[in-house]
């Protein structure tokens, strides 16, 4: 009687599932992408994430965090985990996975930073390090689904750190309306004319939108990252509601 | 979401997704929730989160105050939404299936 009471049903409701690691593929050296079936996947957003969760053999379970990097294909999705120090979770699936190994899963969860090809007006993308992967799944959701045009600037600290480096500059002169601007904060390649350093009010400026466009804007990494980007939005003009941040943390997923 | 090493020590509201899919059949953290403290409203995915352990902690992007707490035991999930004064919870119109997106 109590659950038939609720309307509509337990509809976002999500448990554990089994997930099988199908490939593993370097994106830079301390970042991998994992690809895993997940039989029954419901479908997702890009934008949202999953809970991935370990459990060791004598019971001891981690969870963490991770944002979905590729767009709804059948049971396969995708996550792209930077290793940091310590990181019981992300040192396993860096470092430690092999293909055929199964974790579990709790997901697609979220459902504030998401990015559909329906929605309308142009969109700022701001990534701080291995932010750029939620980012990521709308440029690749957006690729022949919407006419929207995207800006995305990418803060790394040396071109090596450039995640979906290849994709991202072939994506850059083939997708119709996407510019990507890399900021490099530490070392930039020759002929790099943006002087090195953190990211800037006129970063947003010359990379970004013009206020009057109106653009909605989605700023995802470090904590601190993120914090100084939205205020310099906000410094700008932008409105606060156009903003959607997703935090990762003091360091990264 | 991994172990510190610098910086800021918290996250946003986003991270709350998952715990709260363990219960609740709509998405909590599109729900905007008005702080008990300082009036203003806020949606749960800009709450600034702390935690997860021993459990997660939400504050109000605003004025700082402790709007949630949410620990997660072997057997139970605990919510204190004390700080919250009122949530607007966005109900999706077509939520007959089990499965389906938010």
């Amino acid at each position: 009687m109590a659950r038939a009471a609720i309307p509509g049903g337990l509809t976002v409701r999500r448990s554990w599932r089994q997930a099988q690691i199908l490939e593993r593929r370097p994106e830079t050296a301390s970042a991998s992408t994992l690809a895993f079936e997940v039989t029954g996947w419901p479908g997702h957003l890009a934008g949202q994430h999953v809970d991935v969760r370990l459990t060791a053999p004598d019971g001891y379970q981690a969870a963490r965090s991770y944002s979905l990097a590729a767009p709804t294909d059948g049971d396969r999705i995708a996550i792209t985990v930077q290793r940091v120090p310590d990181g019981e979770v992300s040192s396993y699936l860096a470092d430690e996975a092999r293909d055929g190994d199964t974790v579990e899963v709790r997901g697609p969860l979220g459902g504030w930073f998401v990015w559909k090809p329906e929605d309308s007006g142009p969109v700022l993308l701001v990534a701080g390090g291995s932010g750029v992967v939620p980012l990521m799944a709308m440029i690749r959701s957006r690729d022949g689904a919407s006419p929207t045009p995207f800006r995305l600037l990418y803060s790394v600290r040396t071109p090596q750190d450039r995640i979906y480096d290849h994709e991202l500059r072939r994506r850059a002169t083939e997708d119709g309306g996407l510019e990507v601007a890399f900021l490099y904060t530490r070392t930039a390649p020759d002929g790099e004319t943006r002087s090195v350093g953190r990211i800037t009010a006129e970063d947003l400026i010359a990379y970004g939108w013009p206020v009057d466009a109106e653009p909605t804007c989605y700023v995802c990494g470090p904590t601190a990252f993120v914090e100084k980007v939205s205020d310099l939005l906000v410094g700008l003009g932008h409105d606060q509601a156009m903003i959607r941040t997703e935090r990762f943390g003091p360091s990264g997923p | 979401m991994d172990a510190p090493i610098e910086g800021f020590a918290f996250y946003d509201g986003n991270s709350l997704a998952g715990p709260l899919s363990e219960v609740f059949g709509v998405e909590l953290t599109t729900a905007a929730g008005r702080c008990r403290s300082c009036g203003t409203t806020s949606e749960l995915a800009t709450f600034r989160v702390y935690g997860p352990a021993p459990g997660f902690v939400g504050r109000c992007p605003h004025c700082e105050d402790v709007l949630l707490r949410l620990v997660r035991t072997p057997d139970a999930l605990w919510l204190d939404f004390s700080g919250v004064s009122a949530l607007r919870i966005l109900i999706p119109s077509d939520s007959a299936d089990e499965e389906q997106q938010p």
